[in-house]
């Protein structure tokens, strides 16, 4: 009765309002398109026959679509040969690296972020708030600013150039942006849960992996993701830490890709691509949790 | 409680036992990220406001002395560049901010009362947030080429004739082009978190507003907005903490140049310490920018953190 009620004054109100509604669908639409368009337009240029990307008068409807630049990205034989650059791409070496420092500084960041949440959002300490603080600051940090004493430090103990180092550095700068997000869901889950589990018999230790970390998973996802996405896409302190492909990732090989063959813009939009699709589907895989783990800290103010 | 937890702690037959006095537990378990944080942030950090009191450059091997504030006097008084790269840089970071956030509520607005298709607006809506800065960077280096690029391209087919618009290389529109790429790449993640918000928003408020016949204006003023606050405080503070993001997106369309006429204060440490190899220099022109970005983070974080230490700040 009061569900038909509320779904017919609804109706009424679209009625009455019918144009508003409709002018602003269109509009939320023509402007999703413009903030679609240019992905889009990457993807589809990777794809397009070579003779129409750079053709003028501009094709904007393809005739047909090739797979070539994916091919010669990795190598393979073409009609065409290589970009018009000289010389191979590395691309296999760049995606080991970049997946390899992706996972693995990703899963220390949830490991020791998420113990630092935890410690965070249930105990009382001295010096809780500066380190706090501390934690927050060393994330504002820009990665430029960092970049050059990096350098010197891992040229002297010898991490430059090498995934380890990568590894240790994107580890850190993601454990802050961690412990933020997980604070925030470990004091959304109320403590009397793990009161009751010592009162039963459990270690501090049993109650936090047992109770209250099966609850806060869709936390961890969110932090994962973001972990990740760091990782995967940072350039200011890659460009700089990585000097070869022993140990260059996709995004500082992006732009050396560019810097110096300007005009391959098809061999570009292969490459982001090849980048873009980890991304996508990791994304796509937690958005629930995404927008969860986003929006926790607000919802309880 | 504290005492029988201890005493429950030791007697513990599950088999993740940490035999820690529970007073020491805390800091052990942050150990591990303050470790971390220690040497990749911390030490660096100290060695690099070293290195900006001295004459490092790239050459100097252990040659080098110490000049006290020399550096920072330098840059702040004898440098013509650097007011012209700092004013660049609010006027950048305030224009995309307040941009961002605008554009972001108008369009959650619009994705929170359109009637379908929400989810798939919300899809389309992340695009954005997957691509790396230097990835935006690369692709609308490549929109505004003049020769080739998409927005020349759809000048050319609207109207009929060859624009050959120098988007990255003229002043002001080098300064729009960078602009408009920030602007893509960062409103996205505002309308995710301020829609999110709208659609959390309690429904009654507003069912006594339209029975008092109050206007859509007077509604989102007065209801929407501080009910959003929260929601705002959010996003900014996470936006605070990577506005430096916008290095890796001017670094790949313009380099800061043509002619410094692009220049930020990101590009320009790395024109100072990587380019021009002044290390000292370079460290301090990052120490300031450092200032800046906390500075800027304290401005748009000091909200959330008031709301999340509320209540803890008295009992410490």
């Amino acid at each position: 009765m009061n569900t038909t009620n509320e779904t017919s004054s609804l109706k009424k109100r679209f009625r009455r309002n019918r144009w508003k509604y409709i002018f602003s669908d269109v509009l939320l639409w023509f402007i999703l398109l413009l903030f679609f368009i240019p992905a889009l337009w990457i993807i589809l240029t990777s794809i397009r026959i070579r003779s129409e990307i750079n053709a003028f008068p501009p094709v904007w409807i393809p005739t047909g679509f090739s797979f070539d630049s994916f091919k010669i990205l990795f190598g393979m034989p073409t009609p065409e040969g290589a970009f018009g650059l000289g010389g191979e791409i590395p691309v296999i070496s760049y995606a080991r690296n970049s997946v390899i420092v992706a996972l693995v500084s990703t899963t220390f960041a949830l490991i020791f972020g998420t113990l630092a949440g935890y410690v965070f959002s249930r105990f009382r300490f001295k010096g809780k708030n500066g380190l706090y603080l501390g934690l927050m600051l060393a994330r504002a940090i820009p990665g430029i600013a960092l970049s050059l004493p990096l350098f010197i430090v891992f040229a002297r103990i010898r991490l430059s150039d090498t995934i380890l180092g990568l590894v240790v550095t994107y580890s850190a700068l993601n454990i802050p942006f961690t412990a933020w997000l997980m604070d925030g869901f470990f004091r959304a889950i109320p403590k009397e849960l793990d009161e009751a589990a010592r009162i039963d018999g459990c270690s501090l230790w049993g109650a936090f992996i047992h109770v209250s970390l099966p609850l806060a998973l869709p936390g961890v996802a969110a932090a994962g993701i973001f972990a990740f996405l760091t990782s995967w896409n940072e350039f200011a302190l890659a460009g700089i830490i990585t000097r070869t492909p022993a140990s260059r990732t996709f995004p500082p090989a992006l732009f050396e890709f560019t810097g110096q063959f300007v005009s391959d813009w098809r061999g570009m939009t292969a490459m982001s691509v090849l980048m873009l699709i980890p991304a996508v589907i990791f994304v796509a895989l937690v958005q629930r949790q995404l927008l969860e783990g986003l929006t926790s800290g607000a919802t309880k103010g | 409680m504290t005492v029988q937890a201890q005493r429950q702690d030791i007697v513990s037959k599950k088999g993740f036992s940490l035999q820690l006095p529970e007073r020491h537990l805390p800091i052990t378990l942050l150990l591990p990220s303050i470790i971390f944080i220690a040497l990749v942030v911390g030490l660096p950090m100290l060695y690099s406001l070293y290195l900006s009191f001295t004459d490092y450059t790239l050459t100097s091997g252990s040659n080098f002395h110490f000049v006290g504030l020399e550096n920072y006097k330098h840059l702040l008084f004898d440098d013509p560049m650097f007011w012209k790269v700092f004013g660049r840089t609010i006027l950048f970071i305030t224009l995309a901010v307040n941009l961002e956030f605008l554009l972001g509520l108008g369009i959650a607005q619009l994705m929170a009362r359109a009637i379908r298709g929400q989810s798939l607006a919300r899809t389309l809506m992340m695009m954005p947030m997957m691509f790396a800065p230097i990835l935006v960077g690369l692709q609308f280096k490549w929109f505004f080429n003049a020769q080739v690029g998409l927005v020349n391209n759809i000048l050319y087919t609207i109207t009929g004739t060859a624009h050959l618009i120098p988007w990255l290389i003229e002043k002001n529109l080098g300064f729009i082009s960078i602009l408009v790429a920030e602007i893509w790449m960062s409103t996205p993640f505002m309308v995710i978190i301020l829609e999110a918000g709208i659609l959390s928003l309690p429904q009654e408020p507003f069912e006594a507003a339209d029975i008092d016949g109050a206007s859509g204006w007077q509604k989102f003023q007065l209801l929407t907005l501080p009910m959003l606050m929260p929601f705002v405080y959010t996003a900014m503070a996470i936006r605070s903490l990577d506005i430096a993001r916008a290095y890796d997106v001017v670094s790949i369309m313009t380099g800061g140049g043509p002619a410094n006429r692009t220049e930020l204060i990101w590009t320009y440490v790395n024109r100072l310490a990587f380019t021009g190899q002044q290390f000292a220099m370079g460290s301090a022109m990052s120490y300031i920018t450092v200032i800046f970005s906390f500075i800027f983070t304290y401005m748009l974080f000091q909200n959330v953190l008031k709301s999340r230490w509320a209540g803890e700040m008295g009992e410490l």
